[in-house]
């Protein structure tokens, strides 16, 4: 028994944790394991199965990379430089919602930057953040090819244009 | 026979209402026991009509708009669906001046037909270009794009048939067509839209393609921000398939060609064409060195074609009227048309194609209208973020890729976007390098470090801290970064920090004297 266990019952509720946990593991490397295999035979499978692996998890476990760079012959290295080089790869789940806000020139010319300020008063977060509830997550986007009814924004995937702060927030329900 | 109603699909028309719109159409139609067909359409890009709805009546498709769920019932009373009387009654689609006075050769059929339908992109002469270029050798559909003048339209403006030439002469066992579909410049939606509205025209282009060069695999890579560009896409390639237009035997010339979309991850820099090929490699999207050009080693090593969307989706109406008939649109070198997107404060904010040649001001003032606001314009950007600003002193420049140059500008993707007198340029420039700091992919140290510098420089000139020198900094930091960077991210920043400081001097004066003297 480790020295900082003081007790049976302690040293059980432990291994029950552990067990716990490497089955999720073991249960996750499964499920990714089965996407690389989906997606390997495309030209360039990397960015695919990725895509499809946040998809299935919200994020790229940690966990994950390894298991896809057996499956592709890469390092860890290799796929973590990847996953970490593109803004779409969330290294942890998002809030319940996510409010994607455009900062690019065309949304500035319509007023995004004060758009962008009153939400992240109100929500209490900076860009790239989700707010203490994990209710919301707050993400900038540069355009949303909506630069003809800016300022624009997508919410939990569904676009929205010139929108207001008001609206932003009715939508999430905040 | 049912009355049909056309109510956009485009992402635009969506981020403003259609979907609740076309629901409530379709629940309004069942009570009111009418036999209504929603065919959801493309946009025909006039912004600030959308959602337009259009009902198909015996003198043509009449148009209403911009509709929103309240005005349902009030259009049902109107009998719009025949055509009756509306306060947002429009007239003929066809006849509304914007779209009238347009040259529409790229965008022919958007907005008119079914995005998913090949019957009737084939009614509206869709294929004709396709199957005129399977009775020509590779060499003559090379020589009718190379005549037709036509270049590339993602902003390098590089002679489309010159690089289908480089790559039809490599020999290699596999070659391919990319499609340049990571569009993201803002001010621009050129191919957004044309990939939700009318898919097979960027099909039957990548198959021309693939036939001009010998390519028989092509992939359009696009935005993750795009999803309902993706999705049509990819319904599209399922029909073209099934019909036998895509696959093993194009059309039953036994050639073949088949096409995959791939979704980027949200890296701006993945626009330019080597990044790209990296990313869809599954890499980094790092830059490459040229020489060796994608032509000759591209995707896998192996021969590519990269080509902006809209660069694509120009070559069916070339194979299909003829070199000529394209090229004589245009001025100077630059020849055809070109979509030219008007938005940020802009009244009139939509696509515009017209031949090269029209001035700034025609675009923003007559056809855009000026500023949603009703303020005075202030300056123009003009090609998304790596574009320089104009100020109205120069709006007579004609919309044309040399006389941009020569005026310290691009045209870009043709994006333009327009700010009202409220705008700030000092903060623009500090945008523009703050931009280029986040996106930068990282291998350049004049694009990576310099722009981290640049945002600095700005800050300490709004600080007041030894103006004169910091302006000089900037313009060095520029000059080194223009020169110094291997792709238009840390080469083309400068433009618009540039033409900022020189255009509008005034606004890069320290806030802190401004507060001092007052």
């Amino acid at each position: 028994m480790p020295d900082n266990v003081h007790n049976k019952q302690e040293f059980d509720n432990m291994l029950e944790r552990e067990a716990c946990m490497s089955e999720t593991t073991e249960d996750q490397n499964v499920r990714v394991a089965a996407i690389c295999d989906q997606l390997i035979t495309l030209e360039g499978p990397l960015l695919p199965i990725l895509h499809e692996v946040q998809e299935e998890f919200g994020y790229i476990p940690d966990g994950a990379l390894q298991t896809i760079a057996k499956k592709l012959n890469l390092s860890r290295a290799e796929v973590h430089g990847v996953a970490s080089f593109y803004h779409d790869f969330r290294e942890e789940k998002a809030g319940k919602h996510v409010i994607k806000i455009c900062r690019a020139e065309a949304c500035q010319a319509m007023g995004a930057d004060a758009l962008g300020d009153q939400i992240r008063r109100h929500l209490k977060v900076d860009w790239s953040q989700t707010t203490a509830d994990r209710k919301i997550t707050l993400e900038p986007v540069f355009c949303l090819g909506l630069c003809a009814c800016a300022p624009a924004a997508m919410i939990d995937g569904k676009v929205v244009g010139r929108v207001s702060a008001d609206r932003i927030l009715q939508k999430v329900g905040s | 026979m049912s009355i049909k109603v056309y109510v956009p699909l485009d992402s635009g028309s969506v981020a403003l209402g259609a979907d609740d719109v076309a629901a409530a159409i379709a629940a309004k139609a069942s009570k009111a026991g009418s036999d209504v067909k929603i065919v959801r359409n493309g946009s025909f890009g006039m912004y600030w009509l959308e959602p337009m709805v259009e009902v198909e009546t015996p003198r043509g498709r009449v148009a209403y708009g911009p509709v929103s769920t309240d005005d349902i019932d009030a259009l049902f009373e109107a009998d719009f669906l025949t055509g009756g009387p509306h306060k947002l009654y429009l007239g003929r689609t066809q006849d509304i001046p914007f779209l009238k006075s347009q040259s529409r050769l790229t965008f022919q059929r958007c907005g008119i037909v079914d995005p998913v339908s090949l019957d009737d992109y084939r009614a509206n002469d869709g294929l004709t270009g396709l199957e005129n270029a399977l009775k020509m050798t590779d060499e003559e559909i090379v020589k009718a794009v190379t005549d037709s003048g036509l270049r590339g339209r993602g902003g390098a403006g590089f002679p489309t048939g010159i690089k289908w030439n480089t790559v039809r002469e490599a020999s290699a066992d596999q070659k391919y067509i990319v499609c340049n579909a990571d569009e993201g410049d803002s001010g621009t939606f050129a191919d957004r839209m044309i990939m939700e509205g009318e898919p097979f025209v960027l099909i039957e282009g990548m198959i021309i393609a693939g036939l001009a060069t010998g390519a028989t695999k092509g992939y359009v890579y696009t935005r993750s921000e795009y999803p309902t560009a993706i999705d049509v896409m990819n319904e599209a390639i399922k029909v073209a398939r099934a019909a036998g237009v895509l696959g093993d035997n194009v059309l039953g010339s036994g050639k073949a060609f088949d096409i995959e979309v791939r979704m980027g991850a949200g890296a701006y820099v993945c626009g330019e064409e080597t990044s790209l090929l990296n990313s869809m490699e599954g890499k980094r999207g790092v830059v490459r060195a040229k020489p060796p050009l994608p032509a000759l080693e591209g995707f896998l090593g192996r021969p590519t074609v990269v080509n902006n969307v809209i660069s694509l989706c120009s070559v069916p109406v070339i194979l299909e009227k003829g070199a000529e008939y394209y090229r004589d649109y245009g001025m100077g070198r630059s020849r055809g048309t070109i979509p030219i997107q008007i938005a940020g404060n802009v009244k009139h904010s939509g696509l515009y194609e017209v031949g090269f040649g029209l001035t700034l001001g025609e675009i923003v003032e007559q056809i855009g209208g000026g500023t949603a606001t009703g303020r005075p314009v202030k300056a123009v950007q003009v090609g998304g973020p790596l574009g320089a600003y104009f100020p109205k002193e120069l709006f007579d420049t004609p919309f044309d890729y040399e006389e941009f140059a020569k005026r310290d500008g691009l045209i870009g993707h043709a994006g333009v976007v327009v700010f009202d007198d409220t705008v700030d340029m000092m903060k623009q420039a500090r945008f523009a390098m703050e931009f280029c700091a986040i996106e930068s992919c990282g291998k350049c140290t004049p694009c990576r470090i310099g722009s981290i510098r640049g945002t600095e420089v700005v800050d300490k000139l709004e600080r007041g801290e030894q103006p004169e020198l910091q302006i000089e900094l900037l313009r060095d930091l520029c000059e080194t970064m223009k020169f110094g960077s291997l792709c238009a991210l840390g080469g083309f920043t400068p433009y618009p920090v540039l033409s900022a400081l020189t255009h509008f001097p005034d606004d890069f004066k320290p806030r802190a004297l401004d507060i001092a003297a007052e």
